[in-house]
């Protein structure tokens, strides 16, 4: 009976739904956290930038009014180019630094594994402790300052972190000394994917070594240096926890962020339709950075 | 006595490519049925649709008379052997043969017994407490092999089992696959791109291309009358000589244009000779040359070309006029770049092909 | 003696003019990532009098382990002056569950992503991916809304599920990457031996996995442990996991800053996961490298 049964359900196509249950059943977080969570909760918090919600979120229409608002708020200003400033001079800076200290390591040095330990470890540290440490080594009273001017240059000035004009370069000082190392070592994963035959190559050929990095090395690099880019840019607008524990946005409101912006608008000052308006626009900045990118990688896994 | 294994209008698509299509097969009882085809022409898709381990987009499967189209690949009564052998890395050669056994429910001491078994017929006793990291090659397809033994089944899929090993354990382990099947007698199917392997083992080859299955017919047939142009120059080391020419129906007579003409007076036509472009088959091992060309009944002069010794025998590249022709020779013979041979050939040998449909004529 | 006995792969002798530039560039870059661990380490060994007068860079005089118990169980957050301690306790508390319940959610999805393909998972796949690249401020409410849904709001199982949320896209992607790349055959081989998704699963994915499980739970456990914005958001003060807490004592505005305390207690704060790196090692830098090269 069983076994006739079984011959019976062999021969005919299970039911689609129900083909690959288990699999299906185990992919419902996954769902759940795409549609429920990311593309539910990015379309409620767009919707509600065009409302003027205030304690709590209520859909009462008001077009682009909060838009309108932010943007004449000098805070979000400041925010917005702090972003960009601290964006781009870190992006460059992280790169170039990233690559170099990968070039370093790849040199068939000794203790290898010992630098590359050092240049890594603070990538394991929170932003929070990062923040701390270099709030103490940049107090003008105690850190760099103050030591220096101990040396005998008593004119000596270096506080960014009381100094609105400098207060980026603070920021910067912590923020590539812990995420550095994580570029390091995607170049490096990089370097090391390279054919050993392609520097034996120049080296046959003549080439020095400066040049081989920059003519051959890292055109063969490109994918490597886009995801390091996405990853870094990422990050990037993400800033928030660093500014928080460095300066709390200050001397003034010079070091405000856009993430400590809306942070601050939802729940302290409590008017969510401007603080949606800001998250939306973060949305904004980070599409028009990712969607290039993304068109790219799609044009070229279409070839 | 139904066949062992029969596929009916099968049809498999990946989304919008078609890899087989409406393709029919049957395989008798004990057969040892080999798919023998260029890279990517669906063997390994042919194999894992038989196995279960692909859904098909359309058709039917039958296993033992079973209709087993979608039943799962544990329950049709296969067993199957990988090219990569696909050992579990972290259980032993033991934990690997009992795996599908326990996963069956069957007794513990069933279980002892048949791995006992195959593990003697496969000579891997001292191996059975090893990982498969402690193998060699050879000894893990054994163990591959010996998982299959042990789900008693009556039929075995193979894809490409030997082709990762050396040429030397290759062909030892091919003469245990024919003695596995001569003690087993159950159905195989046997996947290679290796003429020898095909040759050798099989009762009937199937040569694939793009899907289809272009002949299927016993080794000797297959090597002696090709189906087509496709199959003619894929079995046979060296290829087979294609000479592109005019086929006179009325006289039997052919032509190359380069001064070549030749009468093929003799050959069985499988339709109705034609008048027109054609393909002349022939293959080098079968045109004799010095003494023995005198006995054949169509006799040439070649003006020698190029000469490889193998040892055993010596390949020549000729011309007969303008046009170029390979042959073997003796390894002993003599022969230099130069020299003008006497070759003939028995035009009962030959293949002739329709220009345009490729088709054996 | 040994310095110039030549070694096989490097010909030039040790002192030459490019390894002085290679090594002292490397010395050089060491100084700028070791210091601020040295200024730590100092300034939590001193008293503040020595602080007051000395240089942060210098060696402590006299060495006192008072600001690490300080920190440890006497600082003050607002009006509680029970110290770390309790940040510390809430983080384990907050770390064990996220760890296990994150790493186990995107392992069995990377499986099904990897081995159990279906009509449209690479779609919500894409999805999830994108769900990276959201900045987490867009979500922030969203999730408060959630999770005061399902009464969680405030609550550890909260923090816990959106570690969990947030956790997925990259490790997701970390395991269907190892998953994809394990051989097919074995996989085949499996589904003939009569295993289900199941039983491949634990039987045959698993016991071949173990570094990728320890990668995503470094990846998970530093995370989770240097948090900070979430646990501001998803949890009541009684819960603030450590780095909230820390920067709560340190940035505090009330009374005479104590710098030794404040770096011990920024050192005990960053202590788990150095602990972390400094063992796993290579595998951390593996699982930084195969989640963003591969990606
Ligand atoms: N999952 C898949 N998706 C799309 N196309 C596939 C897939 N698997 C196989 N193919 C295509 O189907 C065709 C047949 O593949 P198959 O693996 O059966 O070839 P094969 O004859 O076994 O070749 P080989 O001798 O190299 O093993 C190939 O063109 C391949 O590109
Ligand atoms: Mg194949």
């Amino acid at each position: 009976m069983s076994s006739a049964r079984r011959a019976r359900d062999g021969a005919r196509p299970p039911i689609r739904l129900l083909r690959n249950l288990s699999s299906k059943l185990a992919a419902i977080p996954m769902v759940l956290v795409g549609l429920g969570v990311f593309v539910g909760g990015t379309i409620w918090t767009i919707v509600h930038s065009f409302t003027d919600s205030r304690l709590l979120p209520r859909l009462n229409w008001v077009g682009f009014d909060q838009y309108e608002r932010l943007w004449s708020t000098r805070r979000w200003l400041v925010s917005i180019e702090n972003l960009a400033v601290y964006g781009i001079v870190s992006l460059v800076l992280t790169m170039c630094l990233g690559f170099f200290l990968a070039a370093l390591l790849d040199r068939k040095i000794r203790f290898e594994d010992t630098f590359r330990t050092i240049f890594l470890y603070p990538f394991a540290l929170s932003f929070i402790v990062t923040g701390l440490v270099w709030q103490w080594i940049l107090n003008p009273d105690f850190g760099i300052q103050s030591v220096i001017r101990g040396l005998g240059f008593s004119g000596f000035n270096f506080d960014p972190l009381y100094n609105p004009d400098l207060v980026i370069i603070g920021l910067l000082i912590a923020g590539l000394w812990q995420g550095t190392g994580l570029i390091m070592v995607i170049m490096l994963a990089g370097l090391r994917g390279i054919d050993e035959d392609i520097w034996k190559a120049t080296r046959v050929d003549g080439i020095p070594i400066w040049k081989t990095y920059i003519v051959v090395i890292i055109p063969m690099m490109k994918p490597v240096f886009v995801t390091a880019l996405v990853l870094v840019t990422s990050g990037i607008v993400k800033l928030y926890d660093l500014v928080v524990a460095m300066t709390s946005g200050g001397p003034g409101i010079s070091s405000e962020v856009p993430a400590k912006f809306v942070y601050d608008t939802l729940f302290t000052r409590q008017n969510l339709g401007q603080g949606f308006a800001a998250s939306t626009m973060m949305l904004v900045t980070v599409a028009i950075i990712l969607i290039p990118w993304a068109y790219m990688q799609y044009r070229e896994k279409r070839q | 006595m139904t066949h062992s294994i029969s596929i009916k209008d099968l049809t498999l698509s990946f989304g919008a490519v078609t890899v087989l299509e409406d393709l029919n097969l049957d395989v008798g009882q004990g057969e040892f049925l080999v798919l023998l085809g260029s890279s990517g022409c669906g063997k390994s898709t042919l194999l894992n649709c038989i196995a279960g381990l692909l859904d098909i987009t359309d058709g039917e499967i039958h296993i033992q008379g079973k209709n087993v189209t979608w039943e799962e690949p544990s329950k049709r009564g296969i067993g199957m052997v990988f090219q990569s052998y696909a050992l579990y890395p972290q259980m032993t050669v033991e934990g690997n043969l009992a795996f599908g056994l326990k996963n069956a429910r069957v007794p513990k001491a069933e279980i002892a017994t048949r791995i006992a078994r195959a593990a003697d017929v496969l000579q891997i006793e001292p191996l059975l407490k090893r990982k498969p990291a402690a193998l060699s090659g050879g000894q893990r397809q054994r163990v591959a092999i010996g998982r299959a033994l042990v789900r008693d089944v009556d039929v075995f899929l193979f894809d490409e089992p030997l082709s990762n090993l050396d040429a030397k354990l290759r062909a030892n382990l091919r003469v245990e696959i024919k003695r596995l099947h001569h003690t087993l007698k159950n159905t195989m199917i046997y996947v290679t791109h290796d003429q020898v392997e095909a040759m050798t083992l099989a009762d009937r080859i199937a040569i694939m291309r793009d899907g289809q299955i272009m002949q299927l017919a016993p080794p000797a047939e297959i090597y002696n009358r090709p189906v087509n142009k496709y199959v003619a120059g894929f079995i046979g080391s060296p290829a087979m000589n294609l000479i592109p020419g005019q086929l006179d129906a009325a006289d039997q007579q052919f032509d190359t244009g380069l001064g070549m003409s030749i009468s093929v007076q003799g050959y069985e036509f499988t339709s109705a000779p034609i008048t027109g472009p054609v393909w002349l088959g022939l293959r080098p091992e079968h045109v004799l040359s010095g003494q023995m060309a005198q006995t054949q009944p169509v006799q040439l002069d070649a003006y020698v070309d190029m000469v490889e010794p193998m040892g055993s025998d010596t390949q020549v590249w000729a011309k007969i006029g303008k046009q170029e022709l390979r042959f073997r020779m003796d390894g002993q013979a003599e022969v230099a770049i130069g020299d003008t041979v006497p070759i003939g050939f028995d035009p009962a040998r030959l293949s002739l092909f329709d220009k345009k449909s490729e088709a054996r004529l | 003696m040994t310095a110039v006995t030549p070694r096989g792969a490097k010909p030039q002798k040790a002192l030459s003019p490019r390894n002085i530039m290679l090594y002292g560039a490397l010395v050089i870059f060491s100084l700028y990532y070791l210091l601020p661990l040295y200024v730590m380490i100092v300034t939590s060994l001193k008293d503040m009098a020595e602080i007051r007068v000395g240089n942060i860079f210098s060696a402590p005089v006299e060495i006192t382990f008072q600001p690490w118990v300080k920190a440890w169980s006497q600082a003050c957050t607002g009006i509680n002056c029970d110290g770390l301690s309790r940040g510390f306790w809430n983080s384990v508390r907050i770390l064990i569950p996220s760890l296990i319940i994150s790493v186990s959610v995107a392992a069995l999805t990377g499986y099904v992503l990897a081995c159990w393909r279906f009509k449209g998972s690479e779609v919500f796949f894409g999805i999830l991916l994108l769900g990276a690249f959201i900045p987490y401020q867009v979500l922030l409410y969203p999730l408060v809304i959630i999770l005061r849904e399902l009464g969680l709001f405030g609550s550890l199982w909260g923090l816990v599920l959106v570690h969990t949320v947030f956790a997925m896209p990259i490790n997701v992607l970390l395991f269907r990457n190892y998953f994809v790349a394990l051989p097919e055959e074995l996989f085949k081989a499996a589904r003939v031996d009569g295993a289900g998704f199941w039983g491949i699963f634990f039987r045959i994915v698993i016991p071949m996995s173990l570094p990728i499980f320890v990668v995503s739970g470094i990846i998970q456990v530093t995370g989770i442990w240097n948090d900070f914005l979430f646990g501001v958001v998803y949890t009541r003060p009684e819960n603030y996991p450590m780095t909230v807490q820390l920067n709560n004592i340190v940035n505090s505005v009330q009374g005479v800053k104590e710098y030794n305390v404040n770096m011990a207690a920024t050192l005990l704060t960053g202590l788990v996961p150095l602990v972390v790196y400094f063992f796993s090692g290579k595998l951390f830098i593996r699982g930084i490298a195969a989640g963003a090269v591969k990606g």
